[in-house]
């Protein structure tokens, strides 16, 4: 039986699942009930200065029939007393002692961060964040992303911050900002504990179109919002890789964005999450979810031979490189398993149309083939095709040779014109412009084309036509 | 005991025939519109006789415009609702969705293009209307999905169309034949309704067109004449005893059905004669309006039915049960019909023989002949010069539906010698730009 529990910078949690500070997190009671479920620690939703909340909140981005690959909130800090709020953390910690409660903060002067510090280390809170993130409200006020984009401001309320604090603090960033690591080496500068990311990003999800107004709608208005949930996970991935190989942030790492299952949490972890928060996935779909991430992670971990998460965090650092450091020789090509194959023809399309016209159709099948010769090997096709290990991505060089564009610059061995021989795309095969003008126009319309055109339409089959021919 | 409470109430009647194909809610159309692939060239089209394009309409219905996904149907096919719940998906569109290679459930293409018409039938919204009038008239004999089909596509290209029909409701078959589990006679008229309103034909009921005067009249005050008869009534068996009370044609019981509903009275113990899809029909209709036994007798083996495989299947489900290689001989009664004396049948080399001494008599107090619809061939020998094929069927030029009578063009079951509603549908619509390019060439004015 793997072991789950982490010690992140000194705080300790049964397992690496924290909820994220965010309306899960609003009162005793959820946190009690999310610890009841397997929760192995909780961010409070944000403590701090009085606020005032909108009605109509939220807005979300629907794939097809799936609801919320993207969630957006106009939400700000919790709106509840502070007192009422310490007196259930210190409540929760009584019950769970073994559980991970960490106290999420945003107020203004030094004076009030020294005071609200205080009161959470005194009600038992396990840690501090730092809410340098939300990105709508609070940083009109000063607050929020409106520090957590300036460096130099982080790092001067990191230090008030470290001036009176008992416990290890966390520093939560705001990934509204081109360099990530800027903010995060200013948290380390400033002396905080761990960094914690991403926060949600500045968004519109979606626009009325009868209203004329962007979600959420407030009394006809409305306003940009923090974006969140599925959509954003190869956002934070990204950050997340690019704070833990930044040499000069050297922090433990929260990762946050876009968990919802134990391989979201994996992938964060091997890219140098050690702890892993989760907002979205819990208010779409409860604490439950736990079960499933916990068990999924205890048999990934047994399946791999992981004694402890340790033993996998930043495990894919080390492959993941700038695009100068790869293999330029290494060659794969697209491969079509006929058996599997049902005639969609999207890989046709795709390539066709969206790729570099190396999948043709062929007379009596509805099975493409490739044209290999003009495949590069981008993938699409097999991203595209609806059936498992249908088309497969094929090695074709003997995996012998290795050459970078590094080692190419190095050795002085790059195209400098179009015409040198060394250049990428001089030699690939491209039709002719005009072989497109009406290649496909008759297959694409069908029925108005039989209802538009010329009487010289063949007469439709009959259903018994259509079996036989079939 | 019979699988079926005989229904007394229209509510009754409704439950035991519940519609197979019901309309889809917003909910579930999103659900099922997002499972398609969008293929590209995609074979559903193919497959349908009317060349929908259902991957358009599909993501029409996807992204929220329902509107837009029944012009794209009834760009194609006019009766685009009532094709949705009455076609033989399972052979056509559904049959070639490519989700069935990957043994998967195809996408319910039928079920969405009701949704999505039913959707604008209901709002009233017009997609059509009649096009500038260019001083020519045809006449159209017929209101089925052949006649109704030319008449809106004759209206789109400017003619002034006068619909003759015999019966006094519009859509022939689609209301007196189709099963009542397929559509309901609300959703079928509330079509032919939407159709009218928006084409402005004129149909005139209760007018059966059956003298060569009469046809006279109409080439001479119309430029062409579209015929949509369809068929007729049931073949006769000429079997001794035929002529008995409860020995009925399947076409006429079921018009009775279709009209009458829980009125129309079935015995308790009823054999169906044949082996196509009307036996089909007419086999459930019986179990689902009470009858304790339902027997399905046909001459040949199980395999050799013409019906398609999930008529079949959906006629045992409710109860119905096979007597294969069977020949009957007899109706017998007194009167009434009290059986059906059969001899055994086997085939040899394709050949139905009968098997001699096997003779037995299965009783019964019903019999309904599904043999078969008669061609209109009495009526079509008035029309001067008209041309039939050796088994009734008018003979006309596969592009244009023009018959051996330059004046008179025609499809659907008169043509094809009995199809789908969608086939009737599709060629009338071809068959109206046969004409409307036939009287254009001519330069005809009125
Ligand atoms: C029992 C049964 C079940 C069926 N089930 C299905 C099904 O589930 N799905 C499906 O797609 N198809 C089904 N069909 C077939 C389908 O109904 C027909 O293919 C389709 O209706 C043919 O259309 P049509 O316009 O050619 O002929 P019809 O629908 O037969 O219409 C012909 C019209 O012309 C009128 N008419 C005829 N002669 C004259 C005249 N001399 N003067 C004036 N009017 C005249 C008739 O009253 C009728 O209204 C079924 C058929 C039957 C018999
Ligand atoms: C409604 C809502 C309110 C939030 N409030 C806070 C907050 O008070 N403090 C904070 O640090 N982050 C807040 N967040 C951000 C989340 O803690 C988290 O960083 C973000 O949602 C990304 O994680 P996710 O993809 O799992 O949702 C909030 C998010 C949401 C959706
Ligand atoms: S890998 Fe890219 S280029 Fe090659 S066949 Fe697939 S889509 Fe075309
Ligand atoms: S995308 Fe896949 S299933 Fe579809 S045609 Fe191409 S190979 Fe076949
Ligand atoms: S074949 Fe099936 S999946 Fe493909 S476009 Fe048609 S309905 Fe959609």
């Amino acid at each position: 039986m793997p072991d789950l529990s982490i010690n992140f910078a000194g705080i300790k949690s049964p397992n690496p699942f924290w909820l994220a500070s965010a309306p899960p997190t609003n009162s005793g009671y959820q946190v009690m009930k999310a610890f009841d479920a397997g929760w192995g620690g909780a961010v409070w939703k944000t403590l701090g200065v009085p606020v005032v909340n909108v009605s109509s909140r939220y807005g979300g981005v629907n794939y097809r029939d799936k609801r919320l690959v993207g969630f957006n909130n106009i939400e700000l800090i919790s709106d509840r007393p502070l007192a009422d709020n310490l007196r259930e953390i210190e409540e929760v910690k009584k019950f769970f002692p073994n559980n991970a409660v960490i106290a999420s903060l945003m107020v203004q002067s030094r004076q009030e961060w020294h005071d609200i510090v205080r009161d959470v280390t005194n009600a038992g809170a396990d840690g501090i964040e730092l809410n340098f993130g939300c990105p709508h409200g609070m940083c009109e006020r000063g607050m929020g992303s409106a520090v957590g984009q300036e460096p130099e401001v982080l790092k001067t309320i990191v230090e008030w911050v470290m001036e009176v604090a008992r416990i290890p603090v966390i520093v939560k960033l705001t990934p509204n900002i081109s360099d990530i690591t800027e903010p995060a080496r200013a948290a380390r500068a400033g002396g905080a504990d761990a960094i914690s990311l991403i926060n949600t990003i500045q968004s519109i999800v979606g626009v009325d179109l009868d209203k004329f107004a962007p979600y959420p709608i407030v009394d006809g208005k409305g306003t940009n919002g923090g974006y969140c949930g599925p959509a954003v996970k190869p956002i934070a991935l990204n950050m997340v890789k690019n704070c833990a190989q930044d040499p000069d942030v050297r922090l433990p790492i929260s990762g946050i964005g876009g968990i919802e299952n134990w391989r979201d949490a994996v992938e964060h972890i091997l890219l140098g999450a050690s702890s892993v928060q989760v907002c979205t996935a819990a208010m779409h779909f409860g604490f439950g979810i736990i079960r499933e991430m916990t068990a999924g992670l205890e048999q990934y971990m047994t399946e791999k031979g992981f004694n402890t998460i340790y033993d996998f965090v930043g495990k894919a650092l080390p492959n993941v490189k700038h695009w100068e450091d790869l293999n330029l020789k290494y060659q794969v090509k697209a491969h079509i398993n006929e058996d599997k194959c049902i005639g969609c023809q999207l890989c046709y399309t795709a390539c066709e149309d969206g790729a570099h016209q190396a999948i043709g159709l062929q007379e009596g099948t509805r099975t493409p083939v490739i044209i290999e010769d003009n495949c590069v090997g981008c993938n699409l096709c097999s991203l595209v095709c609806p059936v498992e290990q249908c088309i497969t991505m094929e090695r074709r060089d003997d995996g012998t040779e290795h050459r970078t564009w590094k080692e190419r610059t190095k050795a002085n061995d790059i195209p400098v014109t179009f015409n040198d021989d060394r250049a990428g795309g001089l030699h690939h095969w491209v039709p002719e412009p005009a072989a497109a003008l009406g290649k496909e126009r008759h297959k694409t319309l069908p029925g108005k084309a039989r209802a538009l055109g010329s009487p010289q339409e063949v007469i439709a089959p009959k259903a018994s036509d259509v079996l036989s021919a079939s | 005991m019979a699988e079926y409470p005989t229904p007394t109430t229209e509510q009754e009647f409704a439950a035991n025939f519940a519609q197979i194909k019901p309309l889809m809610s917003n909910t579930e159309a999103l659900y099922e519109s997002s499972r398609c692939l969008f293929c590209f060239d995609a074979p559903c089209i193919k497959a349908c006789p009317s060349g929908i394009d259902i991957p358009q309409f599909i993501r029409q219905i996807n992204t929220g415009n329902a509107t837009g996904a029944a012009k794209t149907i009834y760009e194609a096919n006019y009766f685009g609702n009532a094709c949705g719940k009455v076609c033989p998906t399972e052979v056509l569109c559904e049959g070639a969705c490519v989700y069935n290679l990957n043994e998967q459930k195809p996408i319910e293409i039928g079920r969405l293009q009701s949704h999505a018409t039913r959707k604008v039938i209901d709002s009233g919204h017009k997609l059509f209307g009649p096009g500038p009038a260019n001083g020519r008239k045809v006449a159209v004999i017929g209101a089925g999905p052949a006649g109704i089909s030319a008449a809106c596509e004759l209206r789109a290209l400017g003619y002034e169309v006068d619909v003759f029909e015999a019966r006094e409701q519009p859509s022939g078959l689609t209301l007196y034949g189709v099963a009542p589990y397929k559509i309901t006679n609300a959703e079928t008229l509330a079509e032919m309704d939407y159709l009218e309103q928006q084409f402005g034909y004129r149909v005139h009921y209760n007018r059966r067109i059956n003298s060569r005067e009469e046809l006279q009249a109409l080439e001479e005050a119309y430029d062409a004449i579209f015929l949509g008869i369809g068929l007729g009534a049931t073949n006769a068996l000429l079997l001794p005893g035929e002529e008995r009370q409860n020995c009925v044609g399947a076409v006429e019981f079921i018009e009775q059905l279709r009209m009458a509903h829980q009125h129309v009275a079935v015995g308790k113990k009823v054999i169906v004669l044949g082996g196509g899809n009307t036996a089909m029909d007419a086999a459930s209709e019986s179990s689902r309006l009470g009858a304790e036994d339902v027997i399905l007798a046909y001459r040949r083996g199980k395999d050799e039915m013409g019906a398609y495989e999930f008529e079949y299947d959906l006629a045992k489900s409710v109860g119905v049960k096979g007597l294969f290689n069977v020949a009957p001989v007899e109706i017998v009664g007194n009167g009434k019909v009290e059986g059906v004396k059969f001899i055994r049948t086997a085939t040899r080399d394709g050949q139905v023989q009968i098997v001699p001494g096997s003779e037995f008599v299965e009783p019964c107090d019903m019999v309904i002949k599904a043999t078969g619809q008669a061609k209109q061939t009495g009526f079509l020998h008035l029309i001067p010069g008209l041309q039939l094929d050796g088994k009734g069927r008018i003979v006309a030029d596969a592009r244009t539906g023009q018959t051996s009578n330059p004046k008179y063009f025609a499809s659907g079951d008169a043509l094809n010698g009995g199809a789908e509603v969608v086939n009737a549908a599709a060629e009338a619509k071809q068959t109206a730009r046969g004409m409307h390019a036939f009287l254009t060439e001519n330069g005809l004015s009125s």
